[in-house]
């Protein structure tokens, strides 16, 4: 398999969220949001730290479900179509190769088909020389690649990911920004959330932009980054913690840490 | 002083010739130990990852009941399967009681909490790590347990090699069970208690070396095979 990697079955966008609320410790942190993701452009999530853009993304992507509100994919089989690249990379304890080839037989992929998917996922993500190394002893940017070409390996239809260069250096954000826009040039949707504007500006096509678990503003990239029309926004784009604004003293505030609704484990 | 030294002489060379009593004890030894060891992880492993992933009605309880077996006292456990193996008891008919068989039943009630409950903190803390990715891809827990097994295979080691020791170093459930008869149920446990207490310090001696010499051994091993598992990331 030596040409593009086409996106797998039948078109599960657009994705709709029609006022998803999702609670945890007793707080609200993702409130009402209503949109509509559709086309094949790059979606970025932007805002301040704590505005619910991981966790948006883990709704969108089923990790978790909403309090209440609905998602909804339209047709296809949206759990086998979809992928996600997180943060912080997890690597199984095994090979490079092996992480991919794991991926791809849990998407029920042939045993015979996935040596050529991997080897050719490799050979993309300039991989293919650590194909026998235990992933775990890879740099974390090799890391983050490996991530990256476990998903692509997958051909989804929508790729997320958690700011998936936020612990890398100009470099390895530069080829990571590279496959991105391969796997977009051939048919996914990319949905990513980041903290770095340039990189939103290089990239995006379309922002939706959150403060404090609200969607405030939907936009085409270039409409967005010229002039945003919600004043957090602009407040945003001029550098402004958000996170603090129109508090007194933010220190009597409790500070609810937005990925803390994690469990242990799965109801069978 | 001379008697120690006489009986530790004698030990050695009882290992060095290989003494066929010596052999016989600690072939038997290993042959219920290592099955009672190889049924519990077959059991324990599986339990413990259930209970580390699945979310049910009764699970505390249930670790709880798992973690207290773990410091089950083993005559406790000798008496349970007496009265269940004896004449008397539900399976009485299969006639199983003074043979390796009830030895090895013991072991396995023994050893398999142990097992269980240090592979459900194994697999629980994989699975903290784990867990988002793994969903993401599209795991179930079903096809998660094997996948957390496996990538704790190394940390797990340890875990069975906990019930090996437990198993080897038993004797109070198999000297109730086995009823420790020469050739038959003697393993170097219960022989080393009969030999002491008969005064014959050489075999008791010999089969206590061989018995911590054993122990030894698979601890290195699995010492090493960690080490290196490390070095290579896989641990």
């Amino acid at each position: 398999m030596n040409g593009p990697m086409e996106t797998n079955g039948k078109r599960i966008l657009p994705l709709e969220l029609r006022d998803v609320t999702f609670e945890a410790g007793g707080m609200r942190l993702i409130k009402n949001m209503t949109f509509t993701l559709g086309g094949a452009g790059k979606v970025f999530i932007l805002g301040p730290n704590g505005a619910g853009k991981s966790l948006l993304l883990r709704l969108c992507h089923g990790l978790i479900k909403p309090a209440s509100g609905q998602v909804t994919w339209h047709g296809g089989n949206p759990k086998h179509q979809q992928a996600m690249v997180f943060q912080r990379p997890v690597m199984l304890r095994r090979t490079v190769a092996a992480n991919i080839a794991y991926a791809l037989k849990l998407r029920g992929i042939d045993r015979k088909d996935r040596a050529d998917i991997v080897s050719d996922v490799l050979r993309r993500t300039g991989l293919a020389r650590l194909a026998e190394h235990p992933a775990r002893v890879l740099s974390f940017g090799e890391q983050q690649r490996l991530a990256l070409a476990r998903a692509w390996a997958l051909r989804p239809q929508v790729l997320f990911m958690d700011e998936p260069t936020a612990s890398l250096d100009p470099a390895a954000t530069h080829t990571l920004e590279e496959l991105i826009a391969a796997i977009h040039a051939e048919g996914t949707k990319i949905v990513m959330t980041t903290h770095d504007m340039g990189q939103a500006r290089r990239l995006a096509d379309e922002v939706l932009f959150l403060h404090r678990g609200r969607l405030l503003e939907q936009a085409p990239a270039e409409r967005f980054f010229d002039a945003p029309e919600n004043d957090l926004a602009q407040a945003f784009m001029r550098g402004e913690l958000l996170w603090w604004r129109r508090r007194k003293n933010p220190l009597d505030v409790p500070h609810p840490d937005p990925l803390d609704y994690r469990q242990g484990g799965v109801t069978p | 002083m001379d008697d120690f030294t006489g009986a530790f002489s004698t030990a050695f060379f009882m290992i060095a010739s290989l003494d066929s009593d010596l052999a016989g004890i600690v072939a038997l030894s290993l042959r219920v130990s290592l099955t009672a060891v190889a049924i519990a992880t077959i059991i324990g492993l599986p339990v413990g990852a259930a209970l580390a992933l699945f979310r049910f009605p009764g699970r505390k309880t249930m670790i709880v009941v798992v973690n207290g077996l773990m410091g089950m006292p083993p005559v406790v456990v000798g008496l349970i399967v007496y009265l269940l193996l004896s004449r008397a008891g539900p399976f009485g008919v299969l006639g199983l009681l003074f043979t390796p068989t009830a030895m090895i039943i013991a072991q396995v009630l023994l050893v398999a909490p142990i097992i269980a409950a240090l592979t459900l903190q194994v697999v629980e803390d994989l699975w903290s790590e784990y867990s988002e990715q793994l969903r993401s891809l599209g795991a179930g827990p079903h096809q998660a347990i094997p996948t957390l097994l496996w990538d704790g295979r190394f940390t797990l080691l340890t875990a069975v090699l906990a019930g090996f020791g437990r198993a080897s170093a038993e004797v109070g459930a198999v000297m109730i069970v086995g009823g420790n008869i020469d050739h038959v149920t003697r393993v170097m446990t219960t022989a080393i208690a009969l030999e002491v207490s008969k005064g014959d310090l050489s075999l008791a001696l010999g089969l206590g070396i061989v018995l911590i010499a054993l122990s030894m051994s698979i601890n290195a091993a699995a010492f090493v095979i960690k080490g290196a598992a490390q070095r290579h990331g896989n641990a």
